[in-house]
């Protein structure tokens, strides 16, 4: 058995979340800077792309595949209330995101956390 | 660890440009009643423009952080100035009036507030990242 097999997705899913305590980090150190417009990611569309097939060039005469630039998943926000600045972080909404990013990572990094601690029983024979 | 690493450098960049913002706010109250002897050397209250760092070339080499904030430029208050009839003061001109600065002390008390608030969340967030890398360096204990 392949030992990185073990993680699953989990791997993958705590570099998504930090990515996304990223972009939130920024949408807070702006909520102040004029005509910034906050983001965010969209984490379906980002598991979208992992699901894509891309054609592979086996042969170096092959052309390179024509596809659409891979999707990041970086959305702009829609504000509910548009401000005189052109801002557009609305600093609760930022605030409840970040907290909710933040147990979000918690609970990949505890999913993680499990699957090595029953690697180590399995490994320790107990 | 990329990710968690910007996180608070991008907080970093928030927290000096709000620790800025307060300062020209501090500065702004001290000279809240200066006065000058022309219209010209009056004292004009400052305001910060912030600039997101959208783009590699706004960062500098100690906060290469990208989506950061900095202070881009400092802008003077273009409320008109108010002159003052006092013949005694050593500073008046020729016909008594001394110039005063057009700090309004209400809205700096507000920018002021306004500051320490932003700086406190940016604060909240450096708090959480560090909490989550603490859980990310736990993971394989237990």
């Amino acid at each position: 058995m392949d030992l990185s097999s073990v993680f699953g997705v989990s791997e993958q899913a705590l570099q998504v979340r930090s990515q996304r305590l990223e972009v939130l980090s920024r949408n807070i150190a702006n909520a102040d800077t004029p005509n910034f417009k906050a983001q965010d990611l969209d984490f379906k569309a980002i598991l979208k792309e992992t699901e894509k097939q891309y054609l592979s060039a086996t042969h170096p005469e092959h052309f390179a595949a024509i596809a659409d630039a891979p999707d990041n998943g970086m959305r702009y926000r829609v504000p509910f209330n548009s401000s005189f600045d052109g801002n557009t972080v609305e600093i609760s909404v930022e605030q409840s995101n970040f907290g909710k990013a933040a147990a979000d990572y918690q609970a990949t990094a505890n999913f993680l956390s499990n699957n090595i601690s029953g690697i180590r029983k399995a490994l320790k024979g107990e | 660890m990329k990710s968690l690493d910007s996180v608070f450098g991008i907080a970093g960049t928030a927290l000096n440009a709000q620790m800025v913002r307060m300062n020209t706010t501090a500065s702004n109250l001290a000279n809240a009643t200066t006065v000058a002897n022309t219209e010209q050397d009056a004292f004009r209250a400052k305001r910060t423009v912030f600039k997101a760092l959208v783009k590699e070339e706004y960062t500098n080499a100690a906060a290469p952080y990208l989506g950061g904030v900095k202070v881009d430029h400092v802008v003077d208050d273009p409320t008109p100035i108010r002159s003052l009839y006092d013949p005694g003061n050593p500073l008046a001109d020729k016909d008594g009036n001394v110039y005063l600065s057009n700090v309004n002390e209400m809205q700096e008390m507000v920018e002021m507030m306004a500051a320490s608030r932003s700086y406190q969340n940016n604060v909240e967030v450096v708090n959480t990242a560090k909490q989550l890398m603490m859980r990310t360096l736990d993971i394989t204990k237990s």
